[in-house]
């Protein structure tokens, strides 16, 4: 299994490389270091001097992939992709193009995301499974008929109307905790609850119609008869049984995204006014700030493929079949 | 027992374990909350007696340092701290300049090119130089700060901070000590000086360079030094610009400097009250040059060091922001004066008293207005402004048509303040397009004819829920030279009703198109209709109304309107380059003074030839010549004729469709007081105050929280497990075919 997990962290390298490597091409299409020097130095009475210093400064002035003024490796080194990429691979991510510490910001932004993504993920997920025992102990029942509608429903809704929905009823209506906001500490919790709440609501239908699916296509298999023919009631047939054979799909689904945690949410964390890496990225873009873009693509993609190795190697502990070689 | 029997026991248990871990956590935050409302964010102030003030931010400002910021929410933050030698009166209109930090309102002379003083009224020619001389109050203190702390034996203590100093430091405060020293005429110098450094970017720097003699030099003479330290300093460090000056800004004595502009340039006296000439000590960038600090993210950009009413004690973008009041404040005093009506609406009430009033202002990272607009209606933000979301909500018009609260915002005590604000929307015509532009008599009424057709208060009316005011000219409400009434009306495109412009009507506009050669929209020599092109940066869904609505404007008088939607940056490309046909941009006064509009359109300013503001490339000499005299001219008869000529000139050649002038809206509790909209100035905060007690008990009034709803919906799922457990006891007792 060593060797198999050396192979992989191998593979990351060329799999980041071109990650980077489409990022940055996407990135200067849509913007030239011009157009970050302008978005930064604001509106008014800019100069093509003040644009030239700014791009100096920051090491802009260089061209994109490949510098012919320089001799020999310098021709691929001296140059804005090169300058920009290698150092991530260290994973030091530098200083925004407005002069912030962007591990810091990272450091500091991913804990409050984390608060918010760790019990909306363990709490829906036992909610889900919960349900989709449920339904499907049910099944064929009329019970199972309208938890599925209600599934189907809920599913339906965007999951922007739980949050307003959510913040309306709860916050607006009842006033039971704050619509929004953030604090540290234990004083967190009241903040948390809203977003958590409506976190794990608002996943109720797909995750459990997702889990129900796995469940039914466990409960006719043959293990199951041979279970119910030994006279094992329904409800050990389904917990002791088909919860333990279905867990290698509910662990590819979940393993994946443990390390994405703490990315967050976009939409929550808008609305709910948590400082968390959800908005980070995005108003990068906006801010036309490469820096923090590359940084957090590169970081997602690291994440992404460190969750599917782990995917791989948790399969080898809820299944002693899977070997990996 | 049944393998179920076991479970269901097991799970009657945990249900009752969680019912009474709810049921101790919501005792436990009921008596943590100590009669605090549940949904109360700030639980840990105390906020019975504190006389804190709410307020939010969405983006996180740019810059903080008063060289580099240029933005109104940077100006937001910064106006509190730092303070420039003049401030705008608070509660005059028009407008009005008043010493701040300095003695008296710095008094201009005029020199000839051997340096001696000419008459106030020598003529342009005449005027070499103007020169201001500028006496700093004494005994003014900057705010307490580690920059300036000292040890026993008088050295600065944290300016050359060992790694093993720095452990442990992740924030400014974890520096303990403290220190301060008066403001003198050097620090004012030292601003001036870092406009042009190599390590600031001043986005005033280019339009200082023009005009402060010396400034330009200084800054070659600088960047060639800087090259020199930096290959000597290869890890940073401070790179001092005392040591060299600059041939127009001189220090006088410990409170006196002088500063020369080349020429005449009587607007310099608004940039005077604006951060950039705001004193900076050499103490503060010499310790936030240190690279322990920056790798922190302490630097100046993010921790400001003033001599204002506040300072910045927490800065974390990520979350919040707050300023306290700065205890070393020098004395401040509420005006006593104001204009007509302020006393009865008890903008005086606090007359003469010292200032500031509020203790600490927090402003919070809120990025959506639904959150916003909730909490401001429960009493936890102060303030508001009335987004489209909440519009309808807030505001309601009078059978008159007049615009007002609604009746539930009034029963609130909530009170509304518009103010057209000192900008102008407006539609450009790329006046070197060989359609559009041009100075002919042709192309002139294919604009009047346009400008007739787009019918801008119809705008102002579906798009803006009628908040502004269609622009007449180019001057908004409150500038000098802007005229009201049937003196200024465009009468291109206007005629004046009894009380009222009224726009043209679409027969006038189809005569003058046709005039311009395109009878019905189609040309005349081809036969081809007239197809425009307007270039915008709108995209979205949300704008296709907006876009539709340009369209059907032209469609009026049969041109058809490409549109031609791009990113923000294509879109400056283009009007940089002149690529762009039409497009709709703004402007938003620096100051309240009519040069800083019409150099919109002073030819040499053009953004394809210059680089400048004037994004429509318009040249009229006749302009020109005109604005070149009133730039300089005092306020007057004779500017106003001035003024008068130029407006004529503009409304006749129509380089602009001028749209609008924006109304802000904002909404404010009862407990806010002493609110009066200064579209100019940045300090207004030290002469706002809160009732923190009326505060207090109107937010425990709106925040009783209701908890039946929660106990309906157990009980509903309660019930819900009756058909449940039937159901399944039904299937226990079922048997196998």
């Amino acid at each position: 299994m060593i060797n198999y997990v050396i192979r992989r962290l191998l593979y990351m390298f060329p799999l980041l490389l071109g990650v980077n490597l489409i990022t940055f091409v996407l990135f200067f299409v849509v913007n030239s270091p011009d157009d970050m020097a302008r978005m930064h130095l604001g509106q008014k009475y800019v100069t093509e001097e003040a644009v030239s210093k700014w791009k100096v400064e920051r090491g802009y002035d260089l061209p994109l992939f490949w510098n012919d003024s320089q001799e020999g490796v310098g021709k691929a080194e001296k140059t804005i992709f090169f300058e920009k990429s290698v150092s991530l691979f260290m994973l030091k991510f530098g200083r925004s193009d407005n002069g912030r510490d962007i591990a810091a910001d990272i450091g500091q932004r991913m804990w409050p995301s984390l608060a918010i993504a760790l019990p909306s993920l363990i709490i829906g997920l036992l909610a889900n499974i919960s349900f989709a025992l449920l339904m499907v102990f049910f099944r064929t029942s009329r019970l199972a008929f309208w938890g599925v509608t209600l599934c189907v429903a809920l599913m339906s809704i965007s999951g922007l109307f739980y949050i307003i929905g959510g913040q309306f009823l709860v916050g607006k209506l009842l006033m039971l905790v704050p619509i929004s906001g953030y604090d540290t500490g234990f004083a967190a919790i009241k903040f948390l609850i809203l977003p958590v709440l409506i976190g794990v609501v608002s996943g109720i239908g797909s995750g459990t119609r997702w889990y129900r699916t796995l469940f039914l296509e466990e409960i006719e298999k043959d293990y199951v008869r041979t279970a119910r023919a030994k006279g094992l009631s329904e409800t050990a047939v389904l917990f002791r049984h088909v919860l333990q054979n279905a867990m290698i799909p509910i662990l590819t689904g979940v393993v994946v995204i443990l390390p994405l945690l703490f990315m967050g949410s976009l939409l929550t964390e808008s609305f709910f006014s948590i400082p968390g890496l959800g908005s980070y990225t995005i108003d990068a873009i906006n801010m036309q700030d490469f820096a923090i873009v590359r940084s957090m693509v590169f970081l997602g993609s690291l994440l992404y493929i460190f969750g599917l190795l782990l995917t791989d190697i948790s399969y080898t502990l809820v299944d002693p079949r899977v070997r990996l070689s | 027992m049944s393998s179920f029997g076991r479970y269901g026991a097991v799970q009657i248990a945990v249900i009752k374990r969680f019912f009474l871990v709810i049921w101790l956590g919501m005792t436990a935050l009921l008596m943590a909350c100590s009669g605090e409302p549940l949904n109360n964010p700030y639980s840990s102030e105390k906020q019975a007696t504190s006389k804190v003030l709410y307020s939010s931010f969405s983006e996180r400002p740019k810059h903080l340092d008063p060289a580099r910021a240029y933005s109104s929410n940077e100006y937001a933050i910064i106006g509190q701290i730092y303070e420039p030698p003049l401030q705008y009166h608070y509660l005059n209109r028009p407008y009005l300049l008043e010493p701040l930090t300095v003695e008296k309102m710095p008094v201009v002379h005029y020199l000839d090119k051997k340096g001696l003083r000419l008459r106030q009224e020598a003529s342009e020619e005449q005027i070499q130089w103007s020169e201001y001389v500028i006496s700093v109050k004494q005994g003014i203190h900057f705010q307490p700060h580690p920059a300036f702390a000292r040890s026993q034996e008088d050295n600065l203590l944290y300016h050359l901070l060992s790694d093993k100093q720095l452990e442990g430091v992740s924030q400014l405060s974890d520096l303990k000590e403290q220190g301060s020293r008066e403001l003198t005429a050097e620090d004012f110098v030292y601003q001036i000086k870092r406009l042009v450094s190599p390590l600031t970017h001043s986005p005033i720097a280019e339009l200082m360079k023009h005009h402060i003699e010396g400034l330009s030099d200084f800054e070659k003479t600088t960047e060639e030094r800087y090259k020199k330290w930096q290959k000597n300093h290869k890890n940073g460090g401070f790179f001092d610009l005392r040591q060299a000056d600059i041939s127009g800004v001189q220090v006088i004595d410990r409170y006196h400097y002088r500063i020369r502009i080349r020429g005449k340039y009587p607007q310099f006296k608004y940039w005077l009250a604006m951060p950039f000439f705001a004193p900076m000590a050499w103490e503060a960038d010499s310790f936030y040059a240190q690279e322990g600090l920056i790798e922190k993210n302490i630097t100046l950009d993010w921790y400001p060091v003033g001599t204002g009413p506040y300072m910045l004690t927490e800065n974390n973008p990520n979350r919040r922001m707050v300023l306290e009041r700065n205890p070393l404040f020098h004395d401040a005093f509420y005006p006593r004066m104001g204009e007509e009506g302020d006393r009865e609406k008890g903008l005086l009430d606090d007359a003469g008293k010292n200032l500031p009033f509020i203790d600490k202002v927090v402003y919070i990272l809120e990025k959506e207005s639904i959150p916003y607009w909730s909490k401001f209606l429960q009493g936890y933000y102060d303030a508001s402004g009335v987004s489209s979301d909440s519009f309808d909500q807030a505001i309601e018009f009078s059978g008159e048509g007049e615009l007002g609260l609604t009746q539930a915002m009034a029963e609130k005590g909530i009170h509304l303040q518009t103010a057209v604000t000192t900008s102008i929307y407006y539609m450009g015509f790329n006046m070197l397009d060989p359609v559009v532009g041009g100075l002919t008599e042709r192309s002139r009424k294919l604009r009047q004819a346009i400008g007739i057709a787009v019918d801008f208060e119809e705008y102002i009316s579906i798009f803006m829920n009628g908040r502004g005011i269609a622009s007449q000219g180019i001057l908004p409400p409150g500038i000098f030279g802007y005229e009201s009434g049937s003196e200024g009306v465009n009468q291109y495109l206007y005629d004046w009703l009894i009380d009222r412009p009224k726009r043209k009507s679409l027969a006038i506009a189809k005569k003058l198109l046709a005039e311009a050669g395109y009878p019905n929209g189609r040309d005349r020599e081809t036969g081809k209709p007239l197809v425009l092109y307007f270039d915008t940066t709108s995209s979205g869904p949300d704008d296709k109304a907006r876009l539709n609505w340009y369209r059907k404007q032209f469609s009026k008088l049969g041109i058809q309107l490409v549109i031609r939607a791009t990113d923000y940056n294509r879109f400056q490309s283009k009007v940089r380059n002149g690529n762009a046909q039409l497009f709709m941009w703004g402007w938003n006064a620096d100051y309240p003074d009519p040069e800083n509009f019409f150099f919109l359109l002073y030819g040499p300013n053009s953004k394809v030839s210059s680089g400048g503001e004037n994004a429509s490339n318009y040249q009229n000499s006749e302009f020109d010549r005109l604005f070149e005299q009133m730039r300089n001219a005092e306020d007057g008869e004779e500017r106003l004729s001035q003024i008068r000529q130029l407006q004529e000139i503009i409304r006749r050649d129509s380089p602009w469709l001028f749209g609008f002038h924006p109304k802000a809206f904002s909404l404010y509790h009862d407990w806010y007081k002493n609110l009066k909209t200064n579209l100019m100035a940045n300090n207004r905060l030290k002469y706002q105050r809160i009732d923190s007690e009326l505060r207090n008990e109107k937010r425990q009034a709106w925040n009783h929280p209701v908890f039946w709803p929660i106990l309906f919906i157990v009980l509903l799922f309660s019930l819900l497990a009756i058909p449940v457990w039937r159901v399944y006891k039904k299937r226990e007792r079922e048997t196998a075919l």
